[in-house]
């Protein structure tokens, strides 16, 4: 299958603008992709990715901005549109009928469902050819919940190339994939290039963006951030344009420091993807120390840890000098930490349940609030009205519902809830995940507030500009190892990036 | 089409989806019973007057009303929860039976023993009932739908075999009934010469204690919080495996005094056709209320009178029973799509 050279390229995104609510998903973004061509695009959850690949295939409709497949422009709010146009997606999630073969699977949606059986031994036979050309093998008969889920990628690939895609995006192809069958998949795509298709490629992994795209588009809080031939660049300034480069100068006070609060030492977690590896980290007394890394290399093991959701495989946790025993969330209640989560609407608060109720969701059963199991609604009341006033929640009432809230005043009442404690460790995980500028500022002050008091600070972010300003020593972790700390100012988002990217670890692959 | 749901309804929005649905209930009964040949509108009067037309009448609603307000509480409770009691068939029975085995001579105690020793056992037998499916839940992950929904086929045929054999009356001419509890064992009518007994009583106090615990206790924001956000109130430091036990066993000791009361209260005895489905029922009183433990009073009032109602109009008019029966069904159908309506929007996707 070749398709014919072509003068324009074969999808240009131009001025894509996107606003939820206050929040800019896609600011201006333009792209292009050439038949022939792997564009990587990266960026951190959150970036806009998802957003603009909705945009593309219909899902949303842009507030501005045009979308042009082989330079014909393409209707809003149209899925089948971009589907008839060439455009091809295979999901992080498949969408595959289980119970169904790898042809019907194929043949779903592209033949009216009331001739059955029409053209099946023609459509077995392109399919064999295709799977041949493009080195997709696999059995069109077997039925899809007996594949593998390398299997079901080719499958998915098979059917974007069926419908004669010009256009192939990939959600995260590798996330779900082993190291030899993602080897397979890239063999597959520079097969299709080779033919004249063009790939999207969407990823946070460097090293694959390296390894398989021709150039690279930056996301980065909904604008491009950045643009290379990867040819002409590397992977630490990849990192560097993915996380900002740019350094606020943080107008942050010398730390008073003090003992260790907190102290893992050798821990391993299991169950987790990726799992901790003897990962060993001192909390300080008075110190914000900042957690690096991409996404998804065992941040969300180390907070559930300190968080007291997981226990540990191996090692021990201390706090205080003291190893504790019986580890659980209470347990982290009880020994005074502040936990501050990543999902503030599933972990963080309880969306039915009034303002002054999740004020107290963690200390109900303090006699403050409660006496033989009754509770102490004009103590409870008083505490919501408290934190409203102290954290500036804006809100109806304590009587609210909290999911009624903006995301920055909901997280002003968790940081309320557990900064009222007077905590000597605070977990804050993703604390201005998603909030207006205004919210930003309150909380970094409010946890910088805290290390002045005292309090050692564990600050969980993506985001490595907010690390680098607000930590005074900076840990990456990268598929659950720790690097070594990095005081204020002695590295560079640069030299980060490089660990971030995996390299530095002793048995770095 | 999807739902939004409606973040502060206005009283016209709480209003008019049930007025309409009484009314289209309304229209199709009255074209039921012109089918049936009787005069559709002089049925609504019957209705009314059969539900509560009379002290006998009204009575009668109330005593319906009882168990269908055990068994309400006791779905309420459990749903609020997210705990799937289907299963309050069973545990009705399960309190019918320690009230009959407890009651009919076992204990020779005078009243006021008796009836508190009847009520804690019936509640704890009802509660085991329902701690089995919520620790199979717990530890193994198994459906509490399926389990609770199974245990009520179960219990049935265990006091179908009970009543064949050890708890069937010597002096039963040969039916399949128990003997009857002692007159130190029957629940006593609240005003002598009415027929209407305590368990409605009881049931209004379990009711209120409900509302009570729901709101003013740890126990009940616990139960509610892990029903509402179960991801929040672990990460919280509640309990979880602890709160769902505690939820199952007030559920299934409410379901269990729908049984009791039906025994100790009305019947004096027990028969296969103790219950015509009120932990099924109960459902459906608990979805109208909207799990509310005050509303299930409410809910339980409505049903038992349309329910009464109904059988008396089709006696009076003379139609065939089942026209109650479609009645009642179409009702609660109705009313259960009004009461989203009042609280959802309904979209074109």
């Amino acid at each position: 299958m070749t398709l014919p050279a072509q003068r324009w390229p074969a999808l240009r995104l131009t001025g894509i603008t996107k606003r939820f609510g206050a929040a800019l998903a896609n600011d201006g973004i333009s792209l292009s992709v050439q038949p022939g061509e792997v564009v990587a695009l990266l960026g951190e959850n959150g970036a806009g990715k998802t957003t603009l690949m909705n945009i593309l295939f219909g899902h949303y409709t842009a507030d501005a901005g045009t979308i042009e497949v082989a330079g014909r422009a393409l209707p809003p709010g149209q899925p089948r549109a971009a589907l008839a146009a060439g455009v091809g997606m295979v999901h992080q999630h498949f969408t595959l009928a289980e119970n169904l073969t790898v042809l019907d699977n194929l043949l779903l949606g592209t033949r009216p469902l009331w001739r059955p059986g029409a053209g099946r031994t023609a459509a077995r036979a392109r399919i064999t050819a295709l799977s041949r050309d493009f080195g997709l093998a696999v059995d069109p008969g077997a039925r899809v919940a007996e594949l593998s889920v390398g299997e079901r990628q080719r499958v998915e690939i098979l059917k974007a190339l069926y419908r004669q895609a010009r256009v192939l995006i990939l959600d995260e192809p590798t996330a779900v994939l082993t190291p030899q069958e993602a080897e397979a998949l890239f063999a597959t795509l520079r097969r299709a290039v080779a033919q004249g298709l063009a790939v999207i490629f969407i990823s946070h992994k460097l090293h694959e963006v390296m390894a398989i795209a021709d150039r690279v588009v930056v996301l980065r809080h909904g604008r491009v951030a950045g643009e290379a031939r990867i040819a002409m660049t590397d992977p630490a300034r990849l990192a560097a344009m993915m996380v900002g480069a740019e350094v606020a100068a943080p107008a942050v006070a010398p730390a008073r420091e003090g003992g260790v609060a907190m102290r893992l030492s050798g821990v391993s977690t299991a169950g987790f993807r990726p799992d901790l590896r003897a990962l060993s980290l001192d909390l300080v007394a008075g110190r914000i120390t900042g957690l690096a890394g991409v996404s998804g290399n065992g941040q969300g093991a180390l907070a559930a840890l300190v968080a007291g959701l997981a226990r540990p495989a191996a090692g021990r946790i201390e706090i205080a000098g003291g190893a504790v025993a019986d580890w659980s969330p209470r347990a982290a209640v009880g020994h005074g930490i502040a936990r501050i989560p990543e999902d503030r609407h599933h972990d963080g608060t309880i969306g039915d349940f009034t303002l002054a109720e999740n004020a107290v969701l963690e200390r109900l059963r303090d006699r403050r609030f409660s006496r033989r199991g009754w509770i102490d609604r004009a103590a409870v009341r008083a505490h919501a009205e408290a934190l409203i006033r102290g954290y500036d929640i804006r809100c109806p009432g304590p009587e609210a519902r909290i999911r009624l809230l903006s995301g920055g005043n909901m997280q002003k009442l968790i940081l309320g809830r557990v900064l009222e404690e007077d905590p000597a460790i605070i977990l804050a995980n993703q604390p201005v995940r998603g909030l207006d500028i205004g919210a930003v500022g309150f909380v970094q002050d409010r946890l910088l507030a805290a290390r002045a008091r005292g309090a050692a600070v564990l600050l969980i972010s993506e985001d490595l500009e907010e690390v680098m300003a607000l930590a005074d020593v900076v840990h990456v972790i990268s598929q659950g190892r720790l690097s070594p700390g990095f005081a204020r100012g002695s590295m560079t988002a640069a030299g980060l990036g490089l660990w971030m990217a995996g390299q530095g670890f002793d048995d770095a692959a | 089409m999807r739902l939004e749901p409606i973040a502060a309804p206005t009283l016209a929005r709480r209003l008019l989806p049930p007025v309409v649905a009484l009314g289209c209930v309304a229209v199709f009964g009255g074209a039921l019973a012109a089918l049936a040949g009787a005069d559709p509108l002089a049925i609504f009067g019957l209705i009314v007057t059969g539900a509560a037309g009379s002290k006998f009448a009204a009575l009668e609603t109330l005593n319906r009303a009882t168990p269908l307000i055990f068994t309400g509480l006791a779905v309420a409770v459990a749903f609020r929860a997210r705990l799937w009691n289907i299963g309050a068939e069973a545990q009705l029975y399960a309190g019918a039976l320690m009230a009959v085995v407890l009651g009919s001579g076992a204990l020779p105690w005078p009243g006021y023993a008796l009836i508190p020793a009847m009520l804690a056992a019936a509640m704890a037998a009802g509660a085991l009932m329902l701690i089995g499916p919520a620790v199979l839940k717990l530890r193994f992950g198994v459906d509490e739908v399926v389990t609770t929904l199974l245990l009520n086929f179960v219990m049935l045929l265990f006091v179908s075999m009970l009543l064949e054999g050890p708890l069937k009356d010597p002096m039963g001419m040969g039916w399949p009934r128990s003997p009857a509890i002692l007159r130190e064992a029957r629940l006593p009518r609240i005003v002598t010469g009415l027929r209407l007994h305590w368990g409605f009583g009881l049931a209004l106090i379990a009711a209120v204690a409900v509302w009570v615990i729901d709101r003013r206790t740890v126990a009940g924001f616990e139960m509610r919080a892990v029903g509402a956000g179960e991801a929040a109130a672990r990460f919280a430091g509640i309990r979880v495996p602890r709160v769902v036990i505690a939820t199952a066993a007030l559920s299934g000791a409410l379901a269990a005094l729908a049984g009791l009361s039906e025994v100790a209260g009305l019947r004096g005895a027990l028969t296969m056709d103790l219950s015509p489905g009120y932990g099924y029922t109960g459902i459906v009183v608990a979805m109208l209320a909207g799990l509310n433990p005050l509303g299930v009073v409410a809910a339980a009032l409505f049903v038992a009178a349309i329910s009464v109602g109904a059988d008396s109009m089709s006696r009076a008019a003379g139609v065939p029973t089942y026209i109650a029966d479609m009645l009642l069904a179409a009702a609660l159908l109705a009313m259960v799509l009004a009461l989203m309506l009042t609280r959802y929007r309904v979209r074109r996707a």
